[in-house]
């Protein structure tokens, strides 16, 4: 009998180590698995255990947290969140993040292991660490301008400063309320339903996302590539182009919407907008350097990211002379986010250098200690900085004496240039107002603020949309807000 | 090396010499504090994890818990005194971790507390583990009993017919506010049933009646009236839909009858009955059919678009232990819903304690269950030896059931844990089995001789 109760005993100890191997199994190697599962609610839980880190603008938080209590604890809030939401993008307990609430969620949610006091600290102790902050480069006062002056309409603002290519102001038009997402209730639900039916897609970021035709706002780059290409050496002398002109190889005849500019100088030609001119500019140049010169002022390029991407800003390079000529003056396929045309117009004010745009300042420690700060930008040498004088001088021109008057400022020196873009099939669609400026106070160095504005008013008479018109005044408005500020 | 180091044996070697067994009665009591110490620190724990204070009843719980265990341990001072020191403290240890993790998990519902009458329970248990202590004085005077105890088995395995079903079986009673599993009860007096009967009967099981291949057939008249038993309790049990228990017993009967008989092929039998009835019930029964299914596919809902059932919940909660858990009071089991204190009570131990904590409450409960086999080993008469070896299976089987269900080892059977899981008869029940090891136990050491009882 002893020998099996020991054969029983033994029986009792397999189903003993049975169990243990199962558990190691399940607990060590099977649980990373589990732990990824979607329909496991633990990672949820513990991710909003805690407040999260705020997104700050001008030294002042733009988010909160607020204890609902509930399993999922903390949830998002916003101040001023619709003028906010293209930079900070929202945090959802249903619909995840975007924007900077997104690229910045390591520090936010405190996951980031630089956070952590010590390496592998908190693997070991399972703490987790309270968020941190991430400190952006907006400038309230642009921002709020910039928000105040798309009110009511269809658009975007991108405010840059030139020498450093922090960005100043981000703003998208209509907006939404990202705090009406944050939650994982019905209200949140039916605002995520209601913001994705709406036509005017609010939740569409135009500054960063949305490319438009940038129309005449591009002859700057044409002008920049003929100088640079020795195409054009004197900015007074008259060009030999007929107005309207008739693109090379069809019978299509493009025209002006001013008078003079037959055979109107570069200078003329650009303070009164000539479309006539550029595109033989732009024939003129050719393919090969028009491209080179777009690519350096950032066309092209789908790997900006600010810290979350950017569209591309397209600028056909397979093209005839045709194509060519109407590309040069911001048609065809050539498409720029109002980002990239602030960028454009930052170069110009920045001696031809620009610099890829930037949004977070630095990222802190919740003390407020720095964790990272925002390295130094690549710098491209857009056009010889000679280039780049004559530009200025003929963008001021265009706001003293041409189509950009409205951008003016007292005190101020300004220089801009004036888009109104066709687009649509046959180019029946509402025609985008663009204007694209810089302004340097009277006791500034250098150019401060680069802005690019779009509006695409759908509401507005035909005849009344121009860029001098309705997009110089919220470029005006976002300028004097820098420069205001010391 | 010179030749003196090698000795001859040329006379007898001295006979061993005869000295009474330790009693280590006070390694049983260090063993008891330190039981109690370590429930009140996880009770603490969980006091300071969920509201960042020490809980108000912490020194009136490590009060109540210590002199009900030293109460036990006086009776055994008194009346089981060569008894194994260690059966009562892993008993309070495993008490008290339950009543730990069910205090845990009654702050996640606060409508629904259950701790309060956990510890009323383990009071009774306490109380019943002290009076049989006290009252029975020698185990073999059950044998007297055996025929009482089969039918009162089998009266409480069928009272819970007329009552309804809870969440799919058929085994509680409820009587005015409580709930009975009677069936808890049944399981320790069908254990001294068949230690007895097999005990009385082993040699006719053994040796008379026809040889087929290797297994003795015994005659119809000896073995008739154990597998009626059987038969009647395990087909009670399917009809009231408690396949965990079923499965206890069957395991319970076959390896008391090869213990007993020392014949291999009652497993081989045994084995082959299993099967069938596993197959048979597994089509019939749809309740078990899903269940089945479940163990299978445990995710299977969560790709059908239904959320996570259960046992996913479950394996979450596992994983997310890791290897040293969340720590008392910071996980999430509450998301396993339903049963989260009573079968799936191992899940948060999981948890909340990590790999390193379960396999410390299954290595626990494995020197339990080593413990029993070890007193019926050191047990000189057959009927002390089985019951001592059919109480310890009962523990590993019931122990190896519901953890190998809630973690996916096997099909998923309701039953409790030992001692943690919430539920009064099973803790009163879990009390009886410990106090009879312990008389075993005192009984055979203390008749130890000095000779090896192997």
């Amino acid at each position: 009998m002893t020998r099996h109760i020991r054969h029983a005993g033994y029986f009792c100890a397999l189903l003993l180590v049975a169990l243990l191997l199962n558990a190691a199994r399940i607990q060590v190697v099977q649980a990373p698995s589990y732990d990824r599962n979607p329909a496991n609610r633990r990672p949820d839980i513990t991710r909003y255990e805690q407040p999260r880190g705020d997104i700050l603008v001008g030294g002042r938080p733009v988010t909160g947290s607020k204890d609902t209590r509930e399993h999922l604890r903390y949830e998002r809030t916003y101040t001023d969140g619709p003028m906010y939401a293209p930079v900070t993008g929202f945090a959802s307990q249903l619909y995840g993040t975007t924007l900077l609430e997104s690229t910045e969620d390591g520090v936010l949610s405190g996951a980031d292991p630089m956070l952590a006091p010590f390496p592998l600290w908190n693997d070991f102790t399972r703490a987790r660490n309270a968020g941190g902050d991430v400190v952006t480069t907006l400038h309230p006062a642009a921002q709020e301008a910039a928000f105040k002056g798309l009110a009511g309409r269809k658009g975007a603002v991108a405010a840059l400063e030139p020498s450093t290519g922090r960005i100043l102001a981000l703003v998208s038009a209509p907006s939404y309320d990202p705090q009406s997402l944050a939650g994982n209730g019905s209200v949140a639900s039916r605002a995520w339903a209601r913001l994705n039916a709406d036509r005017d897609r609010p939740m569409l970021n135009r500054a960063v996302r949305q490319t438009y035709p940038p129309g005449s706002t591009f002859k700057v780059v044409t002008a920049a590539a003929a100088l640079d290409a020795g195409v054009v050496t004197d900015l007074e002398a008259p060009t030999d182009s007929p107005g309207p002109y008739r693109l090379p190889g069809t019978r299509t005849r493009l025209t002006n919407a001013s008078k003079g500019c037959a055979n109107a100088s570069v200078r003329e030609a650009f303070t009164f907008s000539c479309n006539t001119v550029f595109a033989k500019l732009g024939v003129r140049v050719g393919v090969t350097d028009m491209t080179a010169t777009a690519h350096a002022f950032g066309f092209n390029n789908g790997q900006l990211r600010i810290p979350f991407p950017v569209a591309r800003s397209t600028f056909d390079t397979t093209l005839d002379k045709a194509q060519l000529a109407l590309s040069s003056i911001g048609q065809y396929n050539t498409r720029a986010t109002p980002l990239q045309m602030a960028m454009v117009a930052a170069a110009v004010a920045n001696g031809g250098q620009v610099r890829d745009p930037y949004l977070v300042e630095r990222t802190t420690r919740p003390g407020g200690s720095t964790l990272a700060t925002a390295g130094s930008r690549a710098i491209r040498q857009a056009m010889y900085p000679s280039t780049a004088v004559g530009l200025r001088a003929m963008m001021r021109d265009v706001v003293e004496n041409g189509t950009g008057r409205n951008a003016a400022i007292p005190g101020a020196k300004v220089g801009g240039k004036s888009g109104t873009a066709q687009h649509g099939r046959g180019n029946s669609g509402t025609p985008y107002a663009w204007f694209v400026s810089w302004a340097q106070g009277d006791r500034d160095l250098a150019p401060r603020v680069a802005v690019a504005v779009v509006v695409e008013d759908a509401e507005a008479d035909r005849g009344d949309i121009s860029g001098g018109g309705d997009a110089a005044p919220i470029a005006r408005a976002v300028m004097e807000a820098v420069l205001k500020s010391r | 090396m010179s030749k003196a180091g090698i000795t001859v044996a040329t006379a007898d070697p001295p006979a061993p010499a005869v000295r009474p067994l330790p009693r280590r009665r006070g390694i049983e009591v260090a063993l008891i504090v330190l039981a109690v110490l370590l429930s009140v620190y996880g009770y603490c724990a969980v006091g300071l994890a969920r509201h960042g204070a020490l809980p108000p009843g912490a020194a009136g719980y490590g009060a109540g818990l210590g002199v009900l265990a030293l109460l036990a341990h006086l009776a055994v001072r008194l009346r089981a005194p060569y008894a194994d020191p260690l059966l009562l403290p892993i008993g309070v240890l495993l008490n008290g971790l339950g009543l730990v993790l069910i205090y845990r998990l009654d702050l996640e519902t606060p409508g629904d507390r259950a701790a309060p009458a956990q510890l009323v329970w383990s009071t009774l248990g306490v109380a019943l583990f002290i009076l049989v202590i006290l009252l029975l004085r020698d185990h073999r005077v059950l044998q007297r009993y055996t025929y009482v105890c089969v039918v009162s088995a089998l009266v409480l395995l069928t009272l819970p017919i007329l009552f309804p079903a809870v969440n799919g079986a058929r085994i509680w009673i409820r009587i005015a506010g409580f709930s009975i599993q009677p069936g808890e009860f049944a399981k320790v007096l069908l254990a001294v049933f068949f230690a007895a009967y097999l005990a009385a009967n082993r040699n006719a099981l053994a040796y008379t009646g026809r040889r087929v291949w290797r297994l003795q057939l015994p005659t119809g008249r000896v073995l008739g009236p154990i597998v009626a038993v059987w038969l009647v309790s395990v087909g009670v049990l399917v009809l009231e839909r408690d396949l965990g228990t079923s499965l206890l017993f069957f395991g319970l009967f076959v390896i008391l009858l090869y213990v007993a008989t020392g014949r291999t092929g009652w497993i081989a039998v045994g084995l082959l009955l299993a099967a069938l009835g596993a197959v048979a019930v597994g089509r019939l029964e749809p309740h078990v059919h899903s269940r089945i299914e479940t163990w299978l596919h445990p995710f299977a809902s969560i790709e059908a678009g239904e959320g996570a059932n259960q046992l996913a919940q479950s394996l979450f909660a596992f994983a997310e232990g890791g290897m040293l858990g969340t720590g008392l009071g910071l996980g999430h089991s509450f998301l396993i819903g339903f049963a989260v204190k009573s079968d799936f009570i191992l899940a948060t131990a999981g948890e909340e304690l990590g790999l390193a904590g379960l396999s410390a409450v299954f290595l626990l409960y494995s020197l339990l269950v080593e413990r029993g086999f070890r007193a019926g080993l050191a047990q000189r008469e057959p009927f002390g030896r089985l019951l001592a070896v059919g109480l310890a299976s009962l523990v590993a089987l019931q122990v190896f059931v519901i953890a190998g269900g809630v973690t996916g080892l096997i099909p998923l059977t309701g039953m409790a844990m030992p001692f943690l899981a919430q539920g009064g008869s099973s803790v009163v029940t879990n009390w009886a089995i410990v106090a009879l090891l312990v008389r075993v136990s005192d009984s055979a050491r203390r008749s130890y001789d000095g000779q090896d009882a192997r």
